[in-house]
């Protein structure tokens, strides 16, 4: 699958990508942004969320077909408001993307400091926005797979939900639970059409991580652009029959 | 019947009271309701997303406080959210009863409402002193996101405590166009339409601009339903149509799918892809054509959606459904018990008095079929 996707060239992806709706949470920054952008590019039709009006209202004005929504996915009364603005931008969705994430306690700390405020913070960001989201936006997405669409739900996940890394116990809890939930929802929704995944992008040179980690060489780190490149990707294997049938 | 008064979209014991198309009645739990669905049938929902769609301000020329409640649109598609219909109260909120509201103040052409960030202009009245046409200002995402926070959601004084937008979606909303929600399909959650597709039933939807239910004034409530928009997909005119080439029948989840499909059928000959505007009233002298059966609420006599269910039997029918409701005391209202009601078909049937069959869910029922 992809080699399919290196021998597609810049216009048939184009053309495939081309009014596909997608909604990207924490699209202001870091792997979010980089989405936001070369979405744009291929024409699908985003709308992004991200916490900071003027980093919204920023972003919008470099990129005039992008959709800006202000809301904050770890507060449960903006769910909603944002779903609302995301179906009514969009007129429906096809891919959403679950990529706004809390590290909990900053600086990193090991579970014992941490305080349960700050667990809780990295929970109701990483955890329970995303599926308070799916949840808000699953008729809309069963929708689109009636309407003869692949949609497509991805958590941007991290190896901290696989392996257990002193000092990551907040993040890395709540996303292993994000990748399990991802496997459940998959398997629940695969009647409807739905198809659910969980993604690591891998260590990338973004603001979260210098935050986590901030000695870290950034040059020894994947750059954003080249890991929204690989997602498009992944997605695009996903949701784009036609991908498949060429192959 | 009483006010369901506890915004609980599927209670676990909500009711299902079943008419079935030989005359028989009969109570079931409303969670039963695939097990009277057949291999091959075909059940259409109604996928739109509820608005937040009123909207409190202030009526600038007078300052006085107003709330605005959006009633209709020009389409279903998302593009057009500048210019709605809407029915606008006078001061106070929806804890007094819609028909005790007080007038707004006198609406005029070229009036500005300020309603919170949004401000709209009155374009014309639309035949009645509260019923107007507006428009708002601004940039589309501006609207959107301006009625996704202000807005909140169309709400009557049987349910004291304050709706949030997710006790108005049902789990399959989708496109949030709807004024009210299309609350027959609050039944349907995600393990209800596994079992319906288990049981071979076909699933689809089409969108409908549900309008709103009541007004506060008499006369312009005999104007209910106002048009309202709709759209059928080409996927789901085409589900709809094999379903019914091989003989399955046509259940309609809500009044709103009930309306679309059949001005569909009454414009177009049958049920195809379009857009369309729903002018229809449905009632007693309306031949049904596509649509086979309803689950529906349970309605109050006088309303155009009980009038509606007099498409599907005739009035007698209708008057005993009516007293079973009452004397058993099933909710009413939008997180209310429901009602599944067959066209009729063999009328001579109807000349039999109904048997109510009851399974007994609630102790005043009796466990025995019994006439009423």
């Amino acid at each position: 699958m992809e080699k399919v996707s290196i021998e597609m060239g810049k216009g048939q992806e184009v053309a495939a990508w081309k009014g596909i709706r997608v909604a990207v949470t924490g699209g202001t920054s870091g792997l979010g942004l980089a989405l936001v952008r070369m979405l744009l590019e291929l024409e699908a039709r985003v709308a992004f969320i991200a916490r900071n009006r003027d980093r919204v209202e920023r972003l919008v004005c470099e990129r005039k077909h992008a959709r800006g929504i202000t809301g904050d996915v770890s507060q449960k009364g903006d769910i909603y408001s944002i779903a609302i603005q995301i179906l009514g931008e969009l007129g429906g969705l096809d891919v959403l993307i679950n990529n706004a994430s809390s590290l909990g306690p900053v600086p990193l700390a090991p579970l014992a400091d941490t305080n349960c405020e700050d667990f809780e913070l990295a929970l109701q960001t990483n955890l329970l926005g995303p599926f308070r989201l799916t949840k808000a936006l699953l008729g809309a997405l069963a929708a689109s797979a009636r309407e003869g669409g692949r949609p497509l739900v991805v958590n941007v996940s991290s190896d901290a939900a696989i392996n257990a890394y002193p000092n990551w116990g907040a993040y890395g809890a709540s996303k292993a639970a994000l990748h399990h939930l991802s496997g459940i929802w998959n398997a629940e929704l695969a009647p409807q059409g739905i198809q659910v995944i969980s993604w690591d992008p891998g260590d990338m040179d973004t603001p979260l991580h210098a935050v986590a980690v901030p000695d870290a060489e950034p040059t020894a780190l994947k750059r954003p652009e080249d890991a929204a490149r690989e997602l498009i990707s992944k997605i695009a294997d996903h949701i784009l029959p036609i991908r498949e049938a060429s192959q | 019947m009483i006010p369901a008064s506890v915004p609980t979209q599927r209670p676990p014991d909500a009711r299902l009271l079943v008419v079935d198309s030989g005359g028989k009645i009969r109570d079931m739990l409303r969670a039963s309701f695939p097990t009277l669905l057949r291999s091959g049938d075909i059940v259409v929902a109604n996928d739109a997303a509820t608005l937040p769609a009123s909207i409190s301000g202030v009526h600038q020329r007078t300052g006085r406080s107003i709330e605005v409640r959006l009633a209709g649109s020009e389409s279903v598609f998302h593009e057009d959210v500048r210019q709605f219909s809407a029915v606008v109260f006078g001061e106070g909120s929806y804890r007094t009863p819609t028909e005790l509201r007080p007038s707004p103040p006198e609406l005029c052409p070229g009036d500005t409402l300020q309603l919170g960030p949004l401000t709209a202009t009155v374009l014309q009245l639309l035949g009645h002193p509260r019923f107007v046409m507006i428009r708002f200002e601004g940039a589309n995402g501006s609207i959107w996101e301006g009625l996704a926070r202000h807005g909140r959601p169309i709400q009557y004084a049987h349910i004291p405590t304050p709706l949030a937008v997710w006790d108005t979606w049902t789990p399959i909303a989708g496109l949030p166009v709807a004024f009210e929600p299309p609350s027959a399909g609050f039944a349907l959650d995600w393990r209800t339409l596994d079992a319906i597709h288990r049981r071979g039933v076909h699933f689809t939807t089409i969108t409908h601009a549900a309008g709103i239910s009541s007004t506060g004034d008499v006369e312009l409530d005999t104007r209910l339903p106002f048009d309202e928009p709709y759209r059928i997909t080409e996927s789901s005119a085409r589900s709809i149509g094999l379903a019914r080439a091989t003989g399955g029948r046509l259940i309609a989840i809500g009044t709103t799918v009930v309306r679309a499909l059949e001005h569909s059928v009454s414009v177009h000959g049958s049920v195809c892809e379009t857009t369309g505007m729903a002018v229809n009233k449905i009632g007693p002298t309306t031949e049904l054509r596509v649509v086979d059966a309803i689950l529906s609420g349970t309605h109050e006599s006088g309303t155009s959606h009980h009038k509606l269910l007099s498409a599907f039997v005739d009035q007698r029918t209708l008057a005993k459904m009516d007293q079973i409701l009452q004397r058993y005391a099933y909710r009413t209202h939008e997180f209310g018990d429901s009602v599944f009601v067959e066209k009729s078909g063999d009328h001579a049937a109807w000349r039999d008095p109904a048997v109510f069959v009851t399974e007994c869910r609630h102790a005043d029922l009796s466990t025995k079929a019994i006439s009423v």
